[in-house]
């Protein structure tokens, strides 16, 4: 392409960070292999929130997009002549996210723990009803007890069935790059449990043609417990373990410095990174790359440099003198653009104060143009007939005097490419129905919301890739740093072991509390 | 005027005669008192110190005995007929003042502007 001779030199290194590039070969060097490779012990493995990943199969058109995006992401941008806005950017974003086909990888895992399940619980009725079916006559009667045997192990059955519909009947949140440890374990020992039970009942009752019904009817009772406490462990390896914190965990996105605290208690880097992305999503803010660049006419002034002459003959090695001389000269000359710097902030500040008065404004008067129409108000005035309204129109209506301060709010805090103004009106209406006022209308305009708030509900999901030095399924523990990456960030996790609380005890009793007054008396003499 | 325990307090002091006053049945002095080893001496306005806990003068009576004889507000008094005034509950300091068959007390006060004095004195001295 055209585009490409022109920065295939210097912007192409320059402007992009290294951690993208590295992905980008990484990337190039999976294109071919299949998936597991990623196990095989290369240490920069991929969590897929289900969905396909975004570059994989864009591998052909990504070059110049990524040129894009260095263009918007880095601080320091090299000289690149081809300049995209940023609302073309992120539909263009959008729209390589929606045509990425369904995998079906994520359905693997569920579906052979679904068979799984379902083989483990027929088993015992299939140990039940083959003698019935095959050797009916032969069997000893059995009265009283093996009804007794009956019932509870029906209850038995409805009770595993009932918990595994709440417990494991869910859709999974997240593919893991290598295998879930424990949901593995338990998979391979309720295989092994049922595989050794069915041997045995090949083996000393199909094939001697067992009599005694009673004892096989206990048989299968036993099987029904040993499948609920497998179910028990279940519970408390994949949910109650993790419950007591033990991990304060801190996540810093590398960006722009946003950082939280969580605490949670053991799991693997792997599930422990799952759970830090459930709560991205709602607590951090919205990433904003255009909100990173200091203005250029700032930095700019870092760039002028001194020439340094060499005054003395000698051809000895003085580069590293030089160089020294420069940056001890570039520290001492007196550097102002920490002065503009802070004149650029207030200006922005007020520049944001006055759009941001002008469009509260602007709501205000624009919601007090409508009002709601009660069912008993239909009626009551034949003579002024007033023009009703769905919500919709309503918004319509009322959107034309604010649209153009809100433009222009959006456009000075950087907002202009999370809101189009379909999602502008969507939200008007919304409000409108629910009655709601012009502060609240406007909530989701002031400050930068949750990344949550500007998802779009497609079932493709979001593509991380989790970065780490250990392998993935260890557990987590003191020191541990692991970093979660996106296409333009990255969030870096810092593992710290909560402290261990030595707590004592001091006892009051209530009657010790006593006070008296300070004294300064005054006596005149 | 800091006090450091376990050191001797020096301290330029002046000497003032008060002659008590009969008013009826009582001898009086014409000033008030503050402080004490019993008291608060965060709250005392005259004190450099905040922790001396030595007995000021808080208030005299115009035209007093004690104003004639040349107390001013803010002194702290060192001692009351050679008892010392430094370590002493306010009764004490009470008690020493009013003792009904004295008819004088002999104070020894400190106060700032005498210190300043001295030493402007003592500064201007090597000059001929």
């Amino acid at each position: 392409m055209d585009n490409e001779s022109q920065y295939s030199g210097y912007s192409y290194k320059s402007s992009h960070s290294r951690s993208s590039r590295k992905h980008r070969d990484r990337r190039d060097r999976h294109r071919s292999k299949s998936r597991d490779s990623s196990s095989r012990g290369d240490k920069s493995v991929t969590i897929q929130t289900p969905g396909e990943p975004l570059l994989d199969a864009e591998s052909t058109r990504g070059d110049d997009r990524d040129d894009n995006w260095g263009e918007t992401t880095t601080v320091i941008t090299g000289t690149s002549e081809h300049s995209i806005s940023n609302e073309d950017l992120t539909r263009v974003t959008k729209d390589l996210e929606e045509s990425t086909p369904l995998e079906c990888k994520r359905f693997v895992g569920p579906a052979l723990g679904g068979c799984l399940s379902f083989f483990a619980i027929v088993t015992p009725l299939a140990f039940l009803i083959l003698p019935q079916v095959l050797w009916r006559d032969a069997l000893e009667p059995c009265g009283t007890p093996c009804e007794g045997l009956y019932v509870s192990l029906a209850f038995k059955l409805l009770v595993l069935l009932i918990s595994s519909w709440a417990l494991f009947l869910r859709s999974p949140r997240a593919t893991l790059p290598r295998f879930f440890v424990f949901r593995c374990l338990l998979m391979v020992l309720v295989f092994l449990f049922v595989a050794s039970y069915w041997l045995f009942y090949g083996v000393r009752v199909l094939e001697p043609r067992e009599r005694d019904y009673r004892g096989i009817v206990e048989y299968a009772a036993s099987l029904v417990d040993a499948l609920l406490f497998i179910q028990y462990l279940a519970l408390v390896l994949l949910e109650v373990r993790h419950m007591q914190p033990a991990f304060c965990l801190k996540v810093v996105r590398s960006t722009d410095g946003a950082s939280k605290f969580y605490n949670m208690g053991h799991l693997s880097i792997q599930r422990a990174a799952v759970w830090v992305l459930d709560r991205y999503y709602s607590d951090f803010t919205v990433y904003n790359p255009a909100l990173l660049n200091l203005p250029k006419s700032i930095l700019s002034k870092k760039m002028t440099g001194f020439k340094v002459y060499s005054l003395d003959e000698s051809t000895t090695n003085n580069s590293t003198g030089q160089s020294r001389a420069m940056i001890a000269a570039a520290a001492r000359r007196r550097d102002n653009s920490h002065n503009e710097y802070y004149y650029e902030e207030a200006e922005m500040d007020r520049r944001i104060r006055k759009r941001k008065a002008r469009l509260v404004v602007a709501v205000e008067e624009a919601f007090t143009h409508i009002k709601r129409l009660h069912e008993d108000e239909a009626a009551s005035s034949p003579k002024h007939p007033r023009e009703v309204m769905d919500p919709r129109e309503a918004a319509q209506a009322i959107f034309a005097p604010m649209a153009r301060a809100m433009q222009k709010y959006l456009r000075t805090t950087r907002q202009q490419a999370f809101h189009s103004m379909e999602s502008i009106l969507t939200h008007l209406q919304f409000c409108i129905t629910h009655n709601m006022t012009p502060k609240a209308f406007l909530e989701r305009y002031l400050g930068p919301g949750p990344t949550m708030q500007y998802q779009q509900q497609s079932g493709r999901g979001r593509q991380w890739t989790l970065v780490s030095e250990e392998p993935v399924t260890s557990a987590l523990r003191q020191g541990l740093v692991f970093s979660l990456r996106r296409l333009d960030f990255s969030l870096v996790v810092t593992v710290t072991p909560l402290p261990f609380l030595r707590l004592g005890e001091e006892f009051i009793d209530p009657k010790s509390h006593k006070f008296v007054m300070r004294l300064q008396s005054e006596t005149s003499v | 005027m800091s006090f450091v325990p376990g050191q001797p307090v020096t301290a330029v002091v002046q000497r003032i005669e008060i002659q008590k006053l009969r008013q009826g049945n009582n001898l009086i002095l014409g000033f008030s008192i503050g402080g004490g080893i019993d008291q608060d001496p965060g709250q005392n306005p005259f004190s450099e110190d905040k922790t001396d806990k030595g007995i000021y003068v808080t208030r005299i009576t115009p035209g007093g005995p004690a104003d004639v004889a040349g107390l001013m507000m803010g002194d702290k008094i060192m001692q009351v007929n050679g008892w010392d005034m430094t370590m002493v509950t306010h009764d004490k300091a009470r008690k020493r003042l009013t003792k009904k068959n004295e008819d004088v007390v002999r104070l020894l006060v400190t106060r700032k502007s005498l210190e300043e004095a001295v030493k402007q004195s003592m500064g201007g001295f090597p000059r001929p």
